[in-house]
């Protein structure tokens, strides 16, 4: 039971890790269809900022804080760039954009900072809280609440309020979206700050737990990615679900299989779940009716 | 008239060009400074660069100055293989330091072997040496040395029964194999055997199962980079009490930093002397080698120096040894030398080569560390 009880803690920790990072995907996608992978070193740039400003003297909220306006400027920076010189292209080349942005970022990054690993303390001090004969840090618990409150954050914005209606208007079709006045290029804009900064707040709270360094962006996205997949990408509550699920089967296949499975069971998992639902368990058509 | 003077002029433009050529040692080197392996490649690359500034600005070996071409392989294989090439047909190299990893290691003794250049490898793996190759020479220990010195440790304590939790990346599960190999020459049972991803964020399902495995008496953690700091992490968090031992691959004062001294309290592995330097007794043979390195290393880069810039200062010195003995011009006469390497003392260890033994390191290289109060204490 204890034991039970720990891996279940514990896929909630690594999946509340991956939901946050497939949340910051939901949006570029929405607005474009473009999957950004250059998502997993928003989060990096999120994580090493903060790390650097910190060691550097600022307070740790402050930290954080600069790190997501400027990651959030990154982002931006990339559509202007590199995605909005392309625009007509097709998705698969702007997906290729994003694959080069990251090498990109990721180059920058050795030269700003360095190739060392980094950390700053959690928020809340590293006492283990006990439930049930298991154990979570604290910092597990920001990294969970985080991941929900960006969820009713997005759900809020992509149902209830105008601009995230726009959003979705642009993407479903973008010259009917300009001829009843929505500004596409600025919605682009929006889309590619917010996406950037959940990705950075996403670093912020895991670094503590994960640590950072300059080379940590691939790994995060790709199982950011296959979180979203199997909850269905670009929808909000499909990449908190596909998250944390797949962070519980790593874990119970770790605990109760065997750890050379873990990934295997989780993507076979994946591959099955998307043969019966192509489009995710929440990926539903339902998403483009704006 | 005119033409004779051109041709006098270029002649003798040639001739100095030749002598100012021929008072250079010209010293190669591929690293991996950038990419997966950066944070090995990184500190040795900066090591060898400032060793070099430091060495010519004493003078050079025997009057001569030593010309370095050093090139980023990134970790690469196949462009370490292309560097390799480069640096003895297009640089005109007599020697060669370099291969971070076991990957570009084993592709720059291929060349180098064929080619009859020295090379020192800064990687750990035992083929490189073993057999024994004619023109490969390496510095670190191999990980089947830390295993070996991590279970003496345990038989000393009376632990004969473990589980092991290992990264997945080249490093742990190399290191894993090597001690499941040598396991059974020390008595050590192995009773869980798990592993992770190198880029994970939580195993605490792993080690809660070593700790619920009936009978073990203590952990090993063979792995490299964010890894094992997040499982020493984890353990604490479990409130696991059993002696844990990491390997030799998170041997830094980072190690500590990023654990955080609490959790790290009471953790042993295999280091280098460099490690300890501030702690080694006055009359320690290594003393004097590791003090001069840190010393300039800190002072000129700003950051802790770790086991793998120690790497390169040994095979630094082992180099300027050989050359200082065989003159800079024939690689031969730098192999000859490089391999009766008697009793030269490094950050690493002190090293005795002979034709059969081309590491030249033996178990008394490793010194056992135990984690204290955020510091390190030797507990051989």
């Amino acid at each position: 039971m204890d034991a039970l009880m720990q891996f279940i803690l514990s896929g909630f920790t690594v999946g509340a890790v991956y939901a946050l990072v497939a949340l910051g995907f939901t949006i570029i996608y929405n607005a474009s269809d473009v999957v950004n992978f250059a998502q997993g070193e928003f989060v990096m740039l999120g994580g090493m900022i903060t790390a650097f400003t910190y060691a550097a003297g600022l307070p740790l909220p402050l930290a954080g804080l600069l790190a997501i306006v400027i990651t959030a400027a990154v982002g931006v920076a990339l559509n202007k760039l590199a995605i909005e010189p392309a625009r007509g292209a097709p998705v698969v080349s702007l997906v290729i954009i994003t694959i080069g942005a990251s090498i990109f970022i990721r180059g920058v990054a050795q030269l700003v900072f360095d190739k060392q690993l980094h950390r700053f303390p959690a928020f809340s001090g590293d006492d283990p809280i006990h439930i049930l004969g298991a154990t979570i840090l604290p910092q597990s618990l920001w990294v969970i609440g985080g991941a929900v409150f960006v969820f009713v954050g997005l759900w809020a914005f992509f149902t209830k309020t105008l601009t995230g209606k726009a959003v979705l208007a642009a993407a479903n079709n973008r010259l009917a979206a300009q001829l009843v006045g929505i500004n596409t290029n600025w919605v682009m804009t929006l889309s590619f700050s917010l996406s950037a900064a959940i990705a950075a707040l996403a670093g912020v709270l895991i670094t503590p737990i994960t640590l950072v360094s300059y080379d940590v962006g691939v790994a995060l996205a790709l199982k950011g990615f296959a979180a979203a997949m199997l909850g269905g990408m670009g929808n909000p509550k499909g990449a908190l679900v596909g998250g944390i699920a797949l962070g519980l089967m790593e874990a119970l296949t770790a605990g109760y299989i065997s750890s050379q499975y873990k990934e295997a069971v989780a993507f076979v998992v994946i591959l099955a779940v998307l043969f019966v639902m192509p489009q995710g368990l929440f990926g539903a058509k339902s998403t483009e009716r704006v | 008239m005119k033409l004779m003077t051109t041709t006098a002029l270029a002649m003798l433009a040639t001739l100095g060009l030749a002598t100012a050529a021929s008072a250079e040692i010209k010293l190669g080197a591929s690293l991996s400074a950038t990419g997966p392996a950066a944070f090995l490649g990184d500190p040795e690359a900066k090591t060898i660069e400032m060793l070099v500034e430091e060495l010519n600005a004493k003078g050079g070996i025997n009057g001569e100055k030593i010309d370095l071409t050093l090139y980023d392989d990134g970790g690469d294989p196949n462009k370490a293989r292309t560097f390799a090439t480069r640096l003895i047909e297009d640089d005109e190299v007599v020697a060669i330091i370099g291969g971070t990893t076991t990957g570009t290691s084993m592709s720059i003794l291929s060349v180098a072997e064929d080619e009859g250049i020295p090379f020192i490898s800064l990687a750990g793996a035992i083929q490189i040496i073993d057999p024994v190759k004619d023109y490969v020479f390496k510095t670190p220990h191999t990980d089947r040395m830390a295993c070996e010195k991590i279970f003496d440790n345990m038989q000393k304590n009376g632990i004969t029964k473990i589980g092991m939790i290992s990264g997945t990346d080249g490093f742990g599960a190399s290191m894993q194999a090597q001690c499941k190999d040598v396991a059974g020459g020390y008595d050590i049972e192995i009773l869980a055997d798990e592993i992770y991803g190198p880029s994970d964020a939580d195993m605490t399902p792993q080690l809660t199962k070593i700790k619920n495995t009936e009978g073990v008496q203590a952990i090993l953690n063979p792995g490299f980079g964010q890894g094992p700091a997040i499982v020493t992490r984890n353990a604490s968090q479990l409130g696991i009490e059993l002696p844990f031992y990491q390997s030799h691959g998170v041997a830094s004062d980072s190690f500590i930093e990023l654990v955080g001294p609490e959790a790290a309290e009471g953790v042993r592995l295999p280091g280098t002397a460099l490690l300890i330097a501030d702690i080694l007794p006055e009359d320690d043979i290594q003393r004097d080698v590791v003090m001069e390195y840190k010393t300039a290393y800190e002072d000129k880069y700003g950051q802790n120096v770790s086991t793998f810039g120690g790497y390169a200062n040994d095979a630094f010195l082992l180099m300027v040894n050989a050359m200082t003995e065989a003159g800079g011009e024939d690689p031969d006469a730098i192999r000859d030398a490089l391999e009766a390497t008697d009793g030269l003392v490094g950050t690493t260890g002190v090293y005795t080569m002979g034709p059969d033994n081309h590491l030249g390191l033996d178990l008394s290289a490793f010194r056992m560390l135990e984690i204290e109060n955020g510091g390190w204490t030797s507990i051989d």
